[in-house]
């Protein structure tokens, strides 16, 4: 057990190490900081007598170790733009991005756990054979069309909802500035979720009506049919759990997938969050805050998929922890 | 003498030995076609798309790439079936004044050598390293199969959008519109291999036990024979399936990257760069110049969905679930 867990701690530590290379050369390449401080009228003498202040003439392994000493407390530079640190920045438009993930995580796990489970128990049933065709069709549609479709009709032709930004936000705690509090911002907030869950709502409906129609074959689920028990405490209880260990797996790996996708979905919307300030930033060629995004994003990845392996060897037992190859 | 005959039937066989197209005829691949109908439509509608792209030049009234043929007093002409739209134009026109059936052919047509390529770089690279993971086994193994677990941890379109934007932020974006194709072949090729690595490692290590492994290797042949001339023939149909989805995967990647703005420039537009010079003007009204790209692109994607689940059930080969 033990084993397993240093065996993944030392792995996700070479990601995160690879991840700073890549963050660091991207800093190294883009981009000429001095220019960005002093403008062109400084003369070239000059200038190299800063070049050396600011150690851009140390050699690569030098600058290196000093990016990571700085990076480890928490120092990943100023953005060029907003003047201030960039975790800061990128700080304060995460609960934007994390509230557009929870609010399409609540309708995937709403929507497709009961339709998943429900296809799987009347397969022949139109309704079921709507939720296929759907899923079908679903995975087809990229994500922006989703979202450009859901505007197209909802806003611009029924006016029922707003079209972009995160409406009326409150401050909850710091910098933390939330829209789930107010009513407008709810009403901003669905759009936004429904589309970017139109990405994952094919993909988990179809993985729970697989697992789901493997499970009822199974010889308890006959047994608990016989006995007599409710067979909704049956479906719901008792096979249900067995389905959801592939879930987590896949949903492990979704949720950095749908980070990415937030991107797409706030740029649709305008949604003031992560993604949107990354392409902001790109097109300002804002350096020190692409990389800032560049390797917190990157953590987030290695921590959710680190997690998730951990928590897929805790929940399943037939996982060899200790074993050599797995 | 029924001993006579038979060899009598033996030779007459190897006379007419059947071609290609009737053994084709005979096959269950052909059977399970004729039975299908979503198959048969979806693969017609393919075929459409793809002599759409092939003679987009001939088919295309005006061509699109043309300055000289644009008119900026022709943008935003409703398609010609609604109250203000003209003959001349009969999807209508974009913003810029081009003609939107022109503009469609050729975006399906850079769409398609888009996907084409890039998941034809995606193969190469997934089967050479795939097979060396599966032959070699031992510490190559698990080091390939390591960097591609890690690799698609990461999502693919994160990826993409990340080394992009790094390098339009660094060539500028006038330069990076003129490398901006063989850039998103390069993205996408590179992004996706770890899915063709393992569905061919997974297959061969299936082969790798059977006899005739054996007998190449008892025969004095070398790894590199061995590997591509005897084993790679025998793992081609779970490949031939994850392409047709690649593919559709690799137009919807580039249509989203094109959407952002990290993709095809507006002058020489994709499906997806299409959709979203269109998409400013949605609010005024010029619906079609998002939603007619939006439905061929759907369309395109959706058939080779359709065409590669029905692949999958008919070569029903062992696909390695990661």
């Amino acid at each position: 057990m033990l084993a397993f867990f240093i065996r993944r701690f030392m792995q996700a530590i070479i990601v995160m190490f690879v991840i700073s290379v890549v963050g660091f050369a991207i800093q190294d390449n883009l981009g000429d900081p001095l220019r960005e401080m002093v403008g062109q009228v400084v003369t070239e003498a000059e200038r190299e007598v800063l070049r050396d202040e600011m150690g851009l003439n140390d050699p690569f392994f030098v600058q290196y170790t000093r990016f990571i000493g700085n990076a480890l407390q928490g120092d990943l530079g100023t953005s060029y733009f907003f003047k201030k640190p960039t975790l800061d920045v990128i700080f304060a438009k995460l609960p934007a991005t994390l509230e557009l993930v929870l609010g399409a995580t609540l309708i995937v796990v709403l929507v497709s756990v009961p339709v998943g489970v429900y296809a799987a128990i009347r397969p022949q049933s139109w309704f079921s054979k709507c939720a296929m065709a759907f899923s079908t069709v679903g995975i087809s549609i990229p994500v922006f069309l989703t979202g450009i479709g859901l505007i197209y009709v909802f806003s611009v032709e029924l006016g029922w909802m707003p079209s972009y930004g995160r409406g009326e936000t409150e401050q909850v705690w710091g910098s933390w500035r939330t829209g789930l509090t107010t009513a407008d911002g709810l009403l901003h907030l669905i759009l936004p979720s429904i589309t970017l869950s139109s990405l994952m709502l094919p993909l988990f409906i179809r993985l729970i009506r697989a697992e789901m129609s493997e499970v009822l074959q199974s010889e308890y689920v006959k047994f608990a049919l016989a006995k007599g028990l409710n067979p909704m405490r049956i479906y719901f209880l008792h096979a249900l759990k067995n389905t959801m260990l592939p879930v987590i797996t896949v949903g492990g790996v979704q949720i950095g997938t749908m980070l990415a996708y937030t991107i797409l979905t706030e740029t649709v919307f305008q949604w003031p969050g992560m993604g949107f300030l990354f392409l902001e930033a790109v097109n300002r060629v804002d350096t020190p805050l692409i990389v800032s995004y560049v390797i917190v994003v990157g953590a987030i990845f290695v921590i959710t998929n680190t997690l998730v392996d951990l928590i897929y060897g805790l929940v399943n037992p037939t996982v060899k922890l200790a074993g050599k190859s797995a | 003498m029924s001993h006579a005959s038979e060899s009598v039937a033996i030779a007459q066989s190897v006379d007419a030995a059947p071609s290609r197209w009737e053994k084709f005829k005979e096959s269950h691949y052909w059977h399970s076609f004729k039975k299908d109908r979503v198959a048969q439509i979806s693969f017609t509608v393919f075929v459409l798309f793809v002599l759409a792209a092939l003679f987009s030049p001939l088919l295309a009234p005006t061509d699109p790439y043309d300055l000289a043929s644009i008119d900026i007093m022709d943008s935003e002409i409703p398609p010609s079936w609604s109250e203000e739209g003209e003959d001349r134009f009969w999807l209508g026109t974009d913003a810029q004044g081009r003609d939107l059936w022109s503009t469609i052919l050729y975006g399906t047509r850079l769409s398609l050598i888009i996907g084409v390529c890039a998941v034809l770089l995606q193969a190469f690279i997934g089967i050479v390293l795939g097979l060396t993971a599966g032959y070699a086994g031992g510490r190559v193994d698990s080091f390939i199969m390591r960097c591609a677990d890690i690799q698609l941890s990461f999502s693919t379109m994160m990826v993409a959008i990340i080394f992009l934007a790094v390098f339009q932020a660094a060539f500028g974006s006038e330069l990076y519109q003129r490398l901006a194709l063989i850039m998103l072949i390069m993205v996408i090729g590179i992004a996706e291999w770890p899915q063709y690595a393992r569905t061919i490692r997974a297959s061969v290590l299936a082969e790798k036990k059977k006899e005739y492994v054996d007998a190449a290797r008892v025969m004095g042949f070398g790894s590199g024979r061995i590997m591509f001339r005897h084993i790679l023939p025998n793992t081609l149909s779970p490949i031939l399936v994850i392409s047709t989805v690649q593919v559709a995967n690799a137009i919807i990647t580039e249509a989203s990257l094109s959407f952002l703005g990290l993709g095809m420039p507006v002058s020489q537009p994709s499906l997806g760069s299409l959709i979203a010079s269109g998409f400013e003007f949605i609010f005024s009204g010029s619906w079609w110049i998002t939603v007619i790209p939006g439905i061929a692109l759907i369309t395109l994607v959706l058939v080779m969905n359709l065409l590669g689940d029905w692949l999958r059930d008919v070569l029903n080969p062992k696909l390695y679930k990661g």
